[in-house]
């Protein structure tokens, strides 16, 4: 045995113990994000569109009113050109997905100049999956997280007035001038009579990866083969308040419908970073297969209501580019998919009987 | 040192040990941020998918090792409870470096996640996709972890304490830096 430690130096070496252990501590804390609590995390963007759209358990938070849909892809083999995804050999592969409104309110009234969404996941062959969430905008307002935020609570109604404060987004808009001219080219851009007849559109950038190993940054659309019928002027929503789903519905008891993927291929310069920017018209566009939807769903009945269509779920030969949103939707989607998942399941404002009709 | 004194871990333990004592604070470091970014979430999940399932792997390895080593015995300094709280710790640690990554892989499969580990590698599903089973153990994963993480610094406390305080050179046991003995340890 060593001679013993004196009084005075043992208790130095417990304080030196203690000053090692609360080091580890307080940088895990710090990794946690506990040491800065203002910071934007999933969480807080979560509690933000509780809060904007009050609480509805069992629910997405954002994108809560939809109908699931199943049916495939039949890919043409002109994608394979430029990424080696088991999704684009000619081949068909099964999808199912899920059209919704954005916004958290699963009973919500349809509304013409709601946002649209299509979420998709194709199953593919060996076990990979490609997910994608468009909607039918053609840009998006904001390009980073924190603007999101931002946007979401400067558009939020205020309780005094049940409605947006003008002020608000004003201030907000003072801010980001980009967001304001991309609102303008949304105000422009053509609104269509319903879902079935959209133009959804990925919006972020992504990077395709050939089998050579060649990089390309790219963004992609599914573009109906349903001819563009515009928004009547009347309101067709008095009476049904799902009257843009049940259209949906009725179209795909009718037949199926029809979608080309479009793959538009980014040049140097073009920004792959910030969704709010359009490429210029000019850019190459790939028509690469063909979505087919012929059966629709409720969420009640369908595992799509339990499936996260998050956009970061690539197959090999896909990645991420270098837009910030994408990882922020990936994070925010999986807060989202956590808390629902493990909430009791109120039945979807689309019932089993109004989607089998 | 010409003669390796029976008092340490095996060569291959002592490798297995400190690789998987910096696997696992990288994993928990890792999966406490990402839970947190918005930015880096992306590219942490990238890491902890097929870092977790090393770890998995990395444990059975460790532990049919442990099966076929004889352990040095506890030095004398380690009173019988100092004993069994150290066996209890390493049955513990043992126990989750199996569970946290099967709880991972059973939560991915039961969120209808694919389990990606890199380019198309990706593992089947270990249990059905079910929402309330994926909520359970997306629960029980942040709850091990922790308790993980817990039991590292109780571990790490009591190796320093030895070490620093009792000085009965607890952590030569493990270390893979040369270890000077003293003349009357190596006669002791």
């Amino acid at each position: 045995m060593t001679t013993r430690l004196s009084r005075g130096s043992a208790l130095a070496r417990l304080a030196a113990i203690g000053v090692v252990l609360a080091g580890i501590v307080g940088l895990f804390a710090y990794a946690g994000g506990w040491l800065s609590p203002r910071l934007l995390s999933p969480a807080s963007m979560i509690d933000t569109f509780q809060k904007v759209n009050g609480l509805y358990p069992g629910f997405r938070r954002n994108h809560a009113k939809g109908v699931c849909v199943t049916g495939y892809f039949e890919s043409n083999g002109r994608g394979v050109e430029l990424s080696r995804a088991a999704v684009f050999p000619a081949r068909r592969v099964p999808v199912i997905g899920r059209f919704a409104l954005s916004g958290g309110q699963p009973y919500v009234a349809d509304a013409p100049h709601t946002v649209r969404s299509l979420a998709i996941l194709f199953k593919l062959p060996d076990g990979e999956e490609w997910r994608t969430a468009m909607i039918n905008i053609p840009v998006f307002p904001v390009s980073t997280a924190q603007a999101f935020h931002d946007e979401l609570l400067a558009s939020a109604s205020d309780p005094a007035t049940g409605k947006p404060d003008p002020a608000r987004m004003n201030a907000f808009l003072a801010g980001h001038p980009e967001t304001a001219r991309a609102m303008q080219f949304i105000r422009n851009h053509p609104v269509s009579s319903g879902f079935d007849n959209s133009t959804y559109n990925g919006l972020n950038a992504f990077l395709f990866i050939s089998a050579r190993g060649a990089v390309s940054p790219v963004r992609w659309s599914m573009v109906p083969l349903q001819p563009f019928e515009p928004i009547g002027t009347a309101d067709p929503g008095i009476g049904d308040k799902n009257y843009l789903f049940d259209a949906l519905i009725a179209s795909i008891h009718r037949r199926p419908l029809q979608w080309r993927l479009i793959v538009t291929v980014g040049q140097p310069g073009d920004s792959t970073k910030d969704a709010r920017i359009p490429w210029p018209p000019d850019r190459r566009q790939i028509d690469v297969g063909t979505l087919t939807i012929d059966h629709v769903e409720s969420e009640d009945t369908s595992p799509a209501r339990d499936i996260n269509f998050d956009p970061l779920v690539l197959p090999d030969g896909m990645a991420a580019s270098d837009d910030p949103l994408l990882s922020a939707r990936s994070a925010a989607y999986s807060q989202s998919f956590t808390r629902r998942e493990g909430e009791r399941k109120e039945p979807s404002a689309i019932s089993a009987a109004e989607a089998g009709r | 040192m010409s003669t390796e004194p029976r008092t340490r871990f095996a060569l291959l333990s002592r490798i297995l040990h400190w690789l998987m004592a910096a696997m696992l604070l990288t994993m928990l470091f890792i999966g406490v941020s990402m839970v947190a970014s918005l930015g880096d979430y992306h590219r942490l999940i990238a890491i902890h998918r097929p870092l977790g399932i090393s770890i998995l792997i990395l444990a059975a390895i460790r532990l049919t090792n442990r099966w076929f080593t004889t352990l040095p015995p506890f030095p004398p300094t380690m009173s019988r409870w100092e004993q069994l709280a150290a066996s209890s710790s390493e049955k513990l640690l043992y126990t989750l470096m199996f569970v946290l990554p099967l709880v991972g892989w059973g939560m991915l499969s039961a969120g209808h996640y694919p389990i990606v580990m890199f380019g198309s590698m990706h593992l089947p599903p270990i249990l059905p996709a079910h929402p309330m089973l994926y909520a359970g153990l997306r629960k029980a994963h942040t709850i091990l972890a922790f308790l993980l993480f817990a039991t590292f610094l109780a571990h790490l406390s009591a190796v320093l304490f030895h070490t620093l305080i009792v000085r009965d050179r607890l952590l030569d046991r493990m270390a893979l830096w040369p270890v000077r003995f003293r003349k009357s340890e190596r006669q002791g």
